[in-house]
């Protein structure tokens, strides 16, 4: 389908999309718009919506209705998670997911941008990615000392670098972070808030998490879900003092 | 190039299998052709064959631990992969027989003339070439699983429901060769053959020259199964076992993966049905039975699921033990089958290999792999 011209400019652009499960409505006519490289923060009570919001962007979940568009101009409803992937659209999930019985390194490699086909696999084509692309996703999630371990062994907060990392090796143009500092230390929550904002920039980034003072930390700008629609957006200040965001989700 | 690059890729236990593969291909023949018949260590011809059997069931473990230990796919239907090269190589060896069959006639296999067929059905057309047959030793449980394979994992089907649904596929093909107007010999199966590429089949050299072909194709098979888990195929395979979305949303089209593991991993079973065959000397419909497929499970589960030599060892010694169980203890076979899996499945999760694998890996590596069901992926 064509994308009216005003869109082009939006990298992601979301509008009156509504999905039900069973006859519960997990999004109601949500519309979200994500500009290139733009860094946004997702907050909301839980079963708002926000990981049935990725689900729907990835691929995992096709809507009732509603347009999902990516660039401006690619209709992601009619596309599998691979092919979406393959456009530049990366996701870390809520419970961190990286392949335990294999080497921090291997996860890195499996991750890395190329050639994804089982022929290009089996013959070795994959092969050819480049070592210092590796090292450098490596350093800039901090696991260079732990390139050898299995993936198993590292601590709950190194699993979720190293999904991440994942994802900067996959060099998306969109990454969807779903609750990256969850059971993370105050100290690893603040290195992770630096780690996202340099990402931002080069990358749109899409956060969901619960942690405000880290949603704070990334000094973007914050959308409220609640009941699958968007309850309120803007800077975090206007967005934490919403009568209605205080009301169901943030508390007295 | 091609075997230096293997042999580099290969660990110690791959390397000592490798090498005991290449002694008993030495040594068995010397002991059974070399050694008079009154000296101790001869081996007599029947064990010779016994031992080939062994081994190409070894084969089929290495074919299903390749599915089942890296991909995941709990195949309860490889028996069925295994009978299909078998009824291929059958075939071949039917039309063989020519006009030295009962009934005498020159290209009907005598099951037809018994049910008055006039003429040979297209299914037998080429089978009297040995190449031909060969071809579909690998071709047609090749075909099968890549159908079969494509509609599954297209689907998405995975985990229990696609284990019933591989031994609804087996049942399926035992209750259609079992009818005799599929043209296979119906219940009786196809038997009485009297010669494979112009040798006697029951010379003693033949079944020397069987056992070999036997070590050699089991060499062969872990050695395209060892370089497919070792390549970087390899490692999205067992990347797609253990976390099949994240391998997806990385952007891996996880079904093709599947596929061609699923249909290489048939493809083998078809060879080790083809060389089970002519050393056991009957194939029929019986080798379709879900059991079969069942068992084939837990030679890999003994042996050590995602080890590959496990898997082969695995399906020699618990053959070795239903060979002596069924002589001193017939009845009580099943239930030490069923004991020994729910033993190994309890006390030894990673099976006889990966236990003792892990231990030495434990010792070079400070980290030992802590996940149950995550068999060392070397
Ligand atoms: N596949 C599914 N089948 C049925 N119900 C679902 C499915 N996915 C999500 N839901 C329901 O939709 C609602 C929204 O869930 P979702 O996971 O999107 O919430 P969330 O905002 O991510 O919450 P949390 O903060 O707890 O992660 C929940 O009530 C959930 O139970
Ligand atoms: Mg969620």
């Amino acid at each position: 389908m064509n994308a009216q011209p005003e869109l082009t400019q939006a990298l992601l652009y979301l509008d009156g999309v509504s999905v039900s499960f069973d006859g519960f409505r997990a999004l109601n006519n949500l519309s979200l718009v994500i500009g290139p490289g733009e860094m946004r923060a997702i907050i909301g009570p839980n079963g708002a919506g926000k990981t049935t919001m990725m689900d729907i962007v990835t691929g995992k979940t096709r809507p009732d209705e509603g347009d999902v568009l990516f660039d401006g101009r690619v209709d992601l409803t009619r596309l599998d998670e691979a092919s979406i992937a393959e456009l530049g659209i990366g996701r870390k999930f809520q419970k961190p997911t990286v392949f335990e019985s294999q080497t921090v390194e291997d996860n890195l490699l499996l991750a890395l941008k190329g050639p994804r086909s089982a022929a290009a696999s089996l013959f070795g084509w994959r092969n050819r990615v480049k070592a210092s692309e590796l090292d450098g996703v490596l350093e800039t999630v901090g696991l260079a000392e732990h390139r050898a371990r299995l993936a198993a062994d590292l601590s709950h907060g190194q699993k979720q670098w190293l999904e991440i990392g994942m994802l900067l090796a996959q060099d998306p143009k969109l990454l969807l972070v779903d609750e990256p500092v969850a059971g993370m230390t105050d100290a690893e929550t603040e290195e992770t808030a630096r780690l996202l904002t340099r990402i931002a920039g080069n990358h749109a980034v899409v956060v969901v998490e619960h942690d405000m003072a880290f949603v704070r930390a990334l000094g973007c700008k914050v959308t409220c879900l609640h009941e699958g629609t968007v309850l309120a957006e803007g800077p975090i200040d206007a967005v934490s003092a919403n009568e209605r965001v205080i009301e169901v989700y943030l508390g007295r | 190039m091609i075997a230096s690059r293997l042999l580099a890729g290969l660990d110690l236990k791959g390397r000592v299998f490798l090498a005991a593969l290449a002694g008993l291909a030495v040594l068995v023949p010397v002991l059974n052709l070399a050694v008079p018949e009154t000296s101790a260590l001869h081996v007599p011809t029947y064990v010779v064959s016994l031992l080939g059997k062994y081994l190409s069931y070894a084969l089929l473990a290495v074919a299903l631990d390749l599915v089942w230990g890296y991909c995941g796919i709990l195949s309860l239907g490889h028996g069925a992969f295994f009978a299909l090269g078998g009824y291929a190589m059958g075939m071949y060896l039917m039309r063989q027989i020519g006009p030295r069959g009962v009934y005498g006639n020159p290209t009907l296999p005598d099951f037809m003339v018994f049910l008055n067929w006039k003429e040979l059905p297209l299914t037998w057309y080429g089978f009297q070439s040995f190449p031909y047959a060969m071809l579909m030793v690998v071709l047609a449980p090749g075909l099968l699983a890549l159908v079969f394979g494509w509609f599954a994992f297209r689907s998405r089907v995975t985990g229990v429901y696609l284990s019933i649904i591989t031994q609804a596929m087996t049942y399926a093909l035992l209750l259609a060769f079992f009818r005799n107007d599929m043209g296979f010999g119906g219940n009786n199966g196809l038997t009485d053959f009297k010669d494979i590429l112009g040798f006697n089949i029951q010379a003693q050299t033949t079944r020397v020259g069987l056992f070999v072909a036997t070590v050699v194709a089991l060499a062969l098979g872990y050695a395209v199964a060892r370089a497919m888990v070792n390549s970087a195929y390899g490692k999205v395979l067992i990347a797609v076992r253990d976390a099949e979305s994240r391998a997806r949303f990385l952007g891996y089209r996880v079904e093709r993966y599947k596929l061609v593991a699923f249909t290489v991993s048939a493809c083998m079973a078809g060879v080790a049905g083809a060389l089970y065959v002519p050393q056991v000397g009957i194939i029929n419909p019986s080798e379709f039975a879900p059991a079969n497929s069942i068992e084939a499970v837990i030679w890999v589960a003994v042996g050590g699921r995602g080890t590959l030599v496990g898997a082969a060892l695995g399906a020699i010694v618990v053959n070795f033990a239903k060979t002596w169980f069924t002589g001193a203890l017939p009845e009580l076979w099943l239930f030490g089958l069923g004991a020994l899996f729910v033993l190994v499945t309890l006390f030894l999760p990673k099976g006889v290999v990966g236990t003792l694998s892990a231990w030495s890996g434990g010792r070079r590596q400070a980290a030992p792999a802590g996940v149950a069901a995550a068999p060392a992926a070397e």
